[in-house]
């Protein structure tokens, strides 16, 4: 296998490892502020490899991918607000253990899920990329309906204080998902004949508006001014505590690592939905559910190594069919394209040598992750712990509107981030979490596509309910659903054995407040 | 204590860096504007705005004009995304942007002449955007799966007139240049298709190439690049297209009409005269490059180089032929 082992010579050159540490560590920093995504970091990275060659134009821009994904657990920890969309799950763990004082330790969890996570993905991209591209072509519109149908039932699993008002949200975030031109038909909907609204609520301004103000007004009203934000504590020895916590688990690690890999190669379903998928099956296998969202490291493990995985997940069906599984993977079809590089055959052919390298620039990007992570994220979580709250909340709020801003470039997401930001805090005061109403936002499109060009498909063919129930993917998917649904009487049913253990069992944010 | 200390200076060094920063770009963009003399355009960066998302086909051919833009203008070109409603966005935003050439954005045709007249409020009207020039199209083509029991579009069209509503076809989104064909076909074919509309070029061949749909309206460079993986019947061109010679056209097989996406770029309406040349001459610097030709038309993209004036016309045209077929087909 000459390509492969000169692709191994070519990744391990020190100028490609070099790249392969800065694109990580720039990655880092963009996915850590909130509103900047991996998507605009690979954009705006983009013209900047103009002048390189193919080579190390790919081991940076995968790097910065793999780094970005990383990189929005930051925020999800210390402000409570996922920095990228793909972190959201991370927030309900991350950010309670570091309202503990342990936010380092939180970070180096998430360190270590994400550096397994993403390993674990690149070794499904290095070894069965056509396969697995060519399954994933069999995901049609009716499994795309059932997908985020069994998406929904998460809420159940992210509400466990109030299943009702889970629901409720849901469903606002559902309303919310169906403003602006309708993806099917190209209707326009609640706009009430402005501009800015035929666009829809565009999920980042949402996320941070539903996230991080209620967070920043929070800070302001409920604590001293001169105390900072969250307490923070150092451990020796931290690394080789946390491996030792999570080795114990493997299955954990392997299965939510596994969970990312096929959601990010599903084209369409990306990152984001797969570290909220990751964590459901995380909290339903666990033995000890009633611990997700007080800052359990398996909430953590489970959300950062199923994202992370997803990023290596996302090229398989760019790189063998030229279809990108995620926006980041997107933009880099872009690159590749600019670069004279067509996906398909040609790039196991022809482009072979450069092909692997930039799959095993992946790996080496997967493996500095860990000690540029950890590195980092102890300088973030000090800088963030020690910063007073009368700087930390304008910081926070400063960031917060130039993310809205910045994704795309358009002030009236400000303003949608301000408004939800209020129906966010008020929400969060009667207790309505903003987890359930961002993955109504997330699923309603998706759903709504699913559900109607189903329906035409289904029509077409005369048989207009049988492409819901025949098909194998999509019953697997159905039996999925309905025992998630079912899984909280179930776990009623547990819990009536130690009803000391059911009195305990509370949310994340409800029990910040009680501290407090 | 001292912990708390060291934060302080730390947090107070970080302010006043931030603040020397913004009086920094305060006072860069006191001079850039310019509040005395009015200087030669242009005299500072220009703004390229995409009205999709990076990694399209804008994107693509405007990340590959950047340096030559660059180059004819002497000023630095900054590519920025502003997506969204079909390009409607970025292209009210332009509408009522001020008309001085420092924000130009890419113009779509079909999209920028099918929504205003589709939508209630577009935010903007197509007379309120100046052409400036255009440089290339990806004319849309009619494909089924390799192993599809129909080898020529007669073939399809014949099974289409049996079974109305049977075949189904799918393509981006509603009011589209993928819409606006198919409606054309079974109008001029007088057969019944089941449209299935994606959100992008992405998902729609997503769904074909999986078998969820029979047939799809692709753009030259998906055509292009996925054609191992499919038959393609007939390409909306006048000729025969460069890049996939044995595809015949719709009008060879009977069906007069042709379907593509064109893409320039636009800019306010009000936008001096002098601007507007200066533009058109750095893009059609770019435009007749041998190697940016050489490379777009390897990617599947149909090259052209019309002029402001040239563009004006065509895009008057084209309004003109858009009101008419859909006034017929009952979308108007």
């Amino acid at each position: 296998m000459p390509v492969v082992l000169q692709a191994l010579v070519t990744v391990l050159h020190p100028l490609n490892l070099f790249l392969i540490s800065i694109g990580v560590t720039a990655g880092i920093v963009v996915g850590a502020l909130p509103g900047l995504t991996a998507t605009m970091a690979i954009a705006l990275l983009v013209p900047f490899t103009f002048g390189m060659s193919v080579v190390h134009a790919l081991v940076l821009l995968g790097g910065i991918y793999c780094g970005a994904i990383y990189g929005g657990s930051y925020a999800a920890i210390l402000i409570n607000t996922p920095g990228t969309p793909a972190a959201i799950a991370t927030t309900f763990d991350g950010f309670a253990l570091a309202r503990k004082g342990h936010a380092y330790r939180a970070i180096v969890v998430a360190t270590i899920a994400s550096s397994v996570g993403g390993l674990v993905g690149v070794f499904f991209l290095v070894f069965l990329s056509p396969p697995l591209a060519r399954a994933s072509l069999r995901f049609g519109p009716p499994e795309f309906f059932w997908l985020t149908v069994f998406g929904l039932t998460i809420i159940a699993t992210i509400s466990p204080k109030s299943t009702v008002k889970g629901l409720i949200g849901g469903a606002i975030g559902l309303l919310i998902g169906t403003i602006g031109i309708s993806p099917i038909e190209g209707t326009v909907r609640y706009a009430f004949r402005t501009v800015a609204l035929q666009n829809g609520i565009t999920l980042i301004p949402a996320l941070i508006g539903l996230f991080c103000l209620p967070e920043i007004l929070d800070m302001i009203g409920t604590r001293y001014h001169r105390e900072t934000a969250i307490p923070y504590r150092s451990q020796r020895h931290m690394l080789r505590r946390v491996w030792r916590l999570m080795i114990r688990k493997p299955w954990l690690l392997l299965r939510s690592s596994l969970i990312g890999t096929v959601i990010g190669i599903v084209p369409g379903a990306g990152a984001n939905i797969a570290g909220l998928v990751s964590y459901n099956e995380a909290v339903r296998a666990s033995r000890t559910p009633e611990k997700f969202g007080e800052g359990s490291i398996d909430g953590i493990t489970a959300s950062e190594a199923s994202n992370n995985a997803g990023v290596a997940g996302s090229l398989v069906p760019l790189l063998t069919l030229g279809i990108p599984g995620a926006p980041p993977a997107a933009v880099l079809l872009g690159a590749l394209l600019l670069k004279g590089m067509r996906p398909g055959a040609e790039l196991f052919s022809v482009h072979a040598p450069v092909t692997y390298t930039f799959m095993f620039s992946l790996v080496i990007a997967n493996i500095v992750l860990l000690p540029l992570g950890i590195m980092l994220g102890k300088a973030a979580s000090k800088v963030v712990t020690g910063l007073p709250i009368t700087l930390l909340a304008p910081l926070v709020f400063f960031l917060s509107v130039i993310g809205a801003f910045s994704i795309q470039n358009n002030i009236a997401d400000v303003y949608v981030m301000l408004a939800l930001g209020l129906v966010g805090y008020v929400g969060r005061r009667v207790g309505f979490q903003p987890g359930p109403i961002v993955l109504g936002l997330i699923l309603g499109m998706m759903c709504e596509q699913g559900l109607v060009q189903s329906i035409l498909i289904g029509r077409a063919s005369g048989t207009p309910l049988a492409i819901f129930f025949t098909r194998p993917i999509s019953i697997v998917l159905i039996a999925l659903t309905l025992l998630s649904a079912a899984w909280p009487m179930l776990a009623r049913i547990r819990q009536r054995r130690l009803p000391e253990a059911a009195a305990a069992h509370t949310h994340p944010i409800v029990e910040e407040k009680s501290d407090a | 204590m001292s912990k708390n200390g060291r934060n302080g200076q730390i947090t107070t060094g970080l302010c006043a860096a931030l603040a020397v920063l913004f009086a920094l770009i305060s006072a860069a963009e006191a001079v850039a504007a310019g509040t005395g003399e009015p200087q030669a355009y242009p005299s500072r960066a220009v703004n390229y705005v995409i009205p999709f998302d990076a990694g399209g086909q804008s994107d693509i051919t405007a990340q590959y004009q950047r340096e030559g833009l660059e180059r004819a203008l002497g000023v630095d070109v900054v590519i920025r995304h502003q997506p969204g409603a079909g390009g409607a966005l970025a292209w009210s935003a332009l509408a009522r942007g001020s008309a001085d050439g420092y924000t130009f954005s890419g113009n779509n045709i079909p999209h920028i002449i099918i929504q205003p007249l589709v939508r209630e409020n577009a935010g903007y009207d197509t007379d309120d955007l100046r052409p400036v020039y255009m440089f290339q199209t990806t004319p849309i083509g009619l494909a089924v799966a390799a192993n599809s029991r129909f080898n020529t579009l007669d073939e399809l069209i014949a099974h289409a007139r049996a079974n109305p509503g049977q075949i189904t076809v799918s393509g981006s989104g509603t009011h589209s240049g993928h819409h606006l064909a198919i409606l054309q076909l079974q109008y001029l074919s007088d057969t019944e298709f089941t449209y299935i509309p994606a959100t992008g070029a992405a998902p729609s061949v997503t769904n074909f190439l999986g078998g969820h749909t029979q047939a799809i309206l692709a753009n030259s460079d998906d055509l292009v690049q996925h054609r191992n993986a499919m038959k393609i019947l007939a390409i909306g061109t006048t000729e025969r297209f460069h890049a996939l010679p044995d595809v015949p056209t719709f009008i060879e097989r009977g069906y007069d009409f042709t379907a593509g996406i064109d893409r320039g770029v636009t800019v306010a309406r009000d936008t001096p005269e002098e601007i507007v040349r200066t533009l058109e001459a750095a893009f059609d610097a770019v435009s007749r490059d041998r190697t940016f030709v050489a490379e777009m038309q390897a990617l599947g993209f149909e090259i052209h180089q019309k002029g402001a004036d040239e563009f004006s016309a065509y895009i008057e045209r084209k309004k003109e032929e858009i009101i008419t077929a859909l006034t017929v087909l009952g979308e108007l």
